[in-house]
């Protein structure tokens, strides 16, 4: 890849994930079906499966550069880790939000306890949102940066947990779309669902990357005023 | 507008106010950044014009 390419990289990104994002739209008002069963309040299942999937790839690539931290030594890898355990809590909140949106519409509640796969979820949230006072408790420095790593490795146990809840316990109460059957819905609703996807993971990268550049430019500036001072 | 439209508009509505309060979040950093870029521009200009002329020595 040309350098110019590269350093244009995250306004490709962000066009691309806006053009996604209106397909996405547009699909979920025209191309998917209203739902026999349930009605129009289906439709936000297009919005909030996505926004889960894409806030357990934030927490898995969060596991993942934690743990090149503590394998590679990588001193950049501590702030990946640190801004996607940041978007992954960001999308943990709309998927905790717009998931209870539709139990009201669907069960008559906002939330339902016995449903395992809701607590696991709020499990894995409160995991990650307690990520920030470990973060902010310790000192700048390869201290917090190996407690940081240890700390995101261990959440990302839950992930298969959370996931897998709903098949593992049996729970009958949030619906199962995706079965080793494949999923559970016509061509048009899985097409709609697949552009959301790919909308959300668009949109997910971008604010990803912005959040970084931004965090590395703080960094850097912290560090040109440090030798100006001298 | 019935019940089951008005939950859907309002889940949509709330990611995109997430999104929209994010991308504001950002745009005040960006700014205070910018701020601070050109503080350190100018204190770097002050320098340069503090510290006394470099005299050129022939080299060899």
């Amino acid at each position: 890849m040309t350098r110019a390419l590269r350093q244009q990289r995250l306004p490709i990104l962000a066009v691309v994930a806006c053009a996604l994002m209106a397909a996405a739209i547009a699909s979920i008002a025209y191309v998917a079906p209203v739902d026999a069963n349930q009605g129009l309040s289906q439709k936000i299942f297009y919005f909030h499966v996505p926004i889960a999937l894409t806030a357990y790839a934030f927490f898995a690539w969060g596991a993942w550069k934690a743990l090149r931290v503590l394998w590679k030594r990588d001193e950049a890898a501590d702030l990946e880790s640190y801004v996607a355990i940041h978007q992954g809590v960001i999308f943990g909140v709309l998927t905790l939000v717009t998931g209870s949106i539709w139990a009201k519409i669907s069960w008559g509640v906002w939330w339902a306890w016995s449903s395992n796969q809701l607590v696991l979820f709020l499990v894995l949230f409160l995991f990650y949102a307690a990520y920030f006072m470990l973060r902010y408790s310790v000192d700048p420095g390869p201290q917090r940066a190996n407690l940081c790593a240890v700390y995101a490795l261990f959440g990302v146990a839950l992930i298969p947990v959370s996931f897998l809840a709903i098949r593992l316990a049996n729970d009958f109460i949030h619906p199962t779309v995706f079965t080793s059957n494949g999923p559970q819905m016509s061509g048009r609703m899985f097409f709609a669902f697949c552009v959301s996807w790919a909308a959300m993971l668009a949109l997910a990268a971008s604010l990803y990357r912005v959040e970084l550049a931004g965090k590395r430019l703080d960094s850097r500036l912290r560090e040109l005023r440090e030798v100006l001072a001298r | 507008m019935t019940a089951s439209e008005k939950y859907v508009a309002a889940a949509y509505a709330f990611v995109f106010v997430v999104v929209l309060l994010y991308v504001l979040i950002i745009a005040t950093k960006l700014a205070r950044l910018e701020r601070e870029v050109a503080e350190l521009t100018e204190l770097a200009r002050e320098r340069r014009v503090a510290e006394p002329e470099r005299k050129a020595v022939a080299v060899g």
